[in-house]
């Protein structure tokens, strides 16, 4: 069983180069439409964007997880049973799935394709997790950002498929899979739409009182001169509640948990993923640079292991509102 | 067309649901759903207080069903999972995948509950196949989508009609964060919002509804006037979901509604003395959830 692979996001070409030439050891990257989690304009693949990363990838000995992460839907279901085939056909190392029907199609159609269960299956227990291992055969499970490390521990002990755990990157506050509250806001959800609070329902609005970010017409957020203006993601948003104006939800932060490397090593865990198909293939080289990093030293020598001052900073420069947390790995963040 | 009554999503003092369940077993709703579902820090009823309220609601000629936890983060989580699955005289609502699997292998029929994200006819299917009978939509999915659905043989569509929507869970308790407090000390402030804890625009419009770790509407749906709509996509069962005042007023209005006592077209002015907040329907026709159209105008 792999330990601590690194996989890095590739929106794009150029970024899954930057990943591969930094040190991952795997890319996730999805299609050019909403079968993915990160359907934004001009991100993604198409298929001879996806064949050339692919040869450029497993070329240089690297993998490329195909992510097919949202829920089909009655009347466009054979583009997810499309997307499948492609992804097959090309010869991608894995399939990132988050919906059952959709890998009984894969398992039927493709039995040789390895399958992942993605976050948006949102399988927090190994009861769940062994469900699909059970029934679809799948070989590795990411987690919902949710679990205090014993508790991630707790999985890890109980099943034989591969627990795969979010590094750093934009933090999503509620259980992946089991949010609405961009379709509550907009009518699309990262479910079925593949985002989430996506830009054609954004707006950016300087007025007297400072720059307001609203979606769908809902004030997200409103800055003084002095502050940087985020982008609108809904839960990330200045709201009121009993009269007191405060990051209701979560603060616009990133998570970060290199410091906990260690602690994942010894429990088995099999990958690491970083957040940030949308970035640019900058942020991917600095963040996959910092990582492959801090994984070798792990690695080679895990008691010493120090999260060094140099990597955090370098970390920080690129984090979402210049703050990181432990999230739910670290218990009092809940 | 049945009512049901959902799970309660609010923590109330014990007098107090012992005191809604009392009456509510004299409302005329068919089925009720019973068990926490949100927080399993919550504790002023147990899963034996649950069972005897199950075992009441039979007595008195209903369908009882224990709705197991949604987010499920401990072995102690699944420890209480499984003494739901256990207790085979009751009917389960799974809402994760981990209580399908315990419910499949104990072969007992189930209700797939809205966050099992069934949004496809092959999830769908495998539900049926591991033994769900009736499946409750997602509570984002649009009237087109539920109607172009084939139903399985034997099973049957329960649809999240009256309420605030749960719309996204976590490991963060929101109310206790309110309160500058941390999940493991959160003195169960949630027990003072009753129903939900309302979080506006700096605008000061209501949008979201906090309450513990779920995060609900603001505005409280209500597809009452849609019953031809509802009638047409083949929904089966009408899920009402409690709120701390004027549930019975509720449920009768519905009740009334499906006998023909008043139309579709006169409810939502009956009902709305009767609303917390402002109602929505956005979902049912594939717009924001947070819109209200009002009346159908076909």
């Amino acid at each position: 069983m792999p330990l601590l692979e690194l996989i890095c996001p590739a929106g794009s070409l150029p970024a899954l180069k930057a990943a591969v030439d930094h040190g991952a050891d795997g890319v996730y990257l999805g299609l050019k439409d909403n079968t993915n989690a990160r359907n934004f304009a001009g991100l993604n693949f198409d298929e001879k964007s996806l064949k050339e990363g692919i040869r450029y990838a497993q070329g240089k000995g690297r993998k490329v997880l195909m992510a097919l992460n949202t829920y089909p839907q009655p009347a466009t279901l054979p583009r997810w049973h499309k997307a499948v085939d492609t992804a097959a056909e090309l010869g991608v190392n894995a399939i990132i799935l988050a919906d059952p029907g959709l890998m009984g199609y894969a398992v039927k159609t493709h039995p040789g394709l390895r399958l992942h269960l993605s976050v948006q299956g949102s399988a927090t227990s190994y009861e769940a997790v062994n469900f699909y291992r059970e029934r679809f055969g799948i070989q590795r499970a990411v987690l919902p950002r949710v679990l205090s490390l014993p508790q991630v521990e707790n999985v890890v002990d109980n099943t034989d498929v591969e627990i795969e755990l979010f590094g750093f990157g934009g933090l999503c506050v509620m259980v992946e899979g089991r949010c609405l509250l961009s379709s509550y806001a907009c009518g699309d959800s990262p479910n079925t739409f593949g985002a989430c609070s996506p830009g054609h329902a954004v707006r950016w609005e300087q007025t007297a009182t400072g720059m307001e970010t609203r979606l769908n017409g809902v004030l997200i957020d409103r800055y003084a001169d002095h502050e940087k203006a985020g982008y609108p993601t809904l839960c990330k948003g200045r709201f009121e509640v009993q009269g007191e104006t405060y990051y209701a939800l979560e603060e616009p932060t990133s998570l970060n948990s290199l410091e906990m490397l260690p602690e994942m090593a010894r429990m088995g865990i099999a990958a690491v993923k970083i957040e940030g198909r949308q970035r640019s293939p900058a942020y991917v080289a600095q963040v996959t640079r910092v990582w492959r990093a801090a994984i070798d030293s792990v690695k080679r020598a895990p008691e010493q292991f120090k999260a060094l001052p140099a990597w955090m900073a370098e970390l920080a420069k690129v984090s979402e509102g210049s703050m990181n947390t432990l999230g739910a790995y670290y218990r009092p963040w809940k | 067309m049945k009512l049901s009554l959902g799970p309660l999503l609010y923590y109330w003092s014990r007098e107090d649901t012992l005191a809604f369940y009392e009456a509510a077993l004299g409302w005329p709703v068919d089925i009720v759903y019973l068990g926490e579902t949100v927080c399993s820090r919550r504790h002023l009823l147990r899963l034996p207080d649950w069972i005897d309220l199950a075992e009441q609601f039979t007595a008195a000629g209903k369908q009882a069903v224990l709705a197991s936890q949604t987010l499920i983060e401990s072995e102690s989580d699944l420890k209480a999972l499984r003494k739901v699955v256990a207790d085979e005289r009751f009917l389960v609502e799974a809402n994760e995948w981990g209580a399908v699997r315990l419910l499949a292998e104990a072969k007992r029929p189930f209700v797939a509950g809205p966050t099992l994200n069934a949004y496809n006819p092959d999830t769908l299917a495998l539900l049926a196949e591991l033994g769900a009978v009736r499946w409750v939509p997602p509570v984002e999915m649009p009237r087109d989508m539920i109607a172009a659905m084939p139903i399985p043989e034997g099973m049957q569509t329960e649809l999240f009609a009256y309420g605030r929507l749960p719309l996204a869970f976590s490991a963060r308790c929101f109310t206790a964060r309110h309160y500058n407090l941390q999940k493991d000390d959160c003195q169960f402030r949630c027990i003072d919002h009753p129903d939900g804890l309302v979080l506006a625009s700096r605008e000061g419009e209501d949008f979201l509804c906090i309450n513990g770790i779920q995060t609900q509407s603001a505005r409280v749906m209500s597809l009452a006037h849609r019953l031809d709509e509802l009638h047409a996509a083949n929904v089966s069962v009408l899920r009402l979901s409690p709120q701390s005042r004027h549930t019975e007023k509720i449920v009768a209005l519905f009740r009334a509604l499906l006998d023909g006592s008043h139309t579709a077209a006169e409810t939502p002015a009956k009902l709305a003395p009767f609303l917390p907040a402002q109602p929505c329907d956005g979902y049912w026709l594939g717009e924001a959830g947070m819109a209200y159209s009002g009346l159908s105008t076909q």
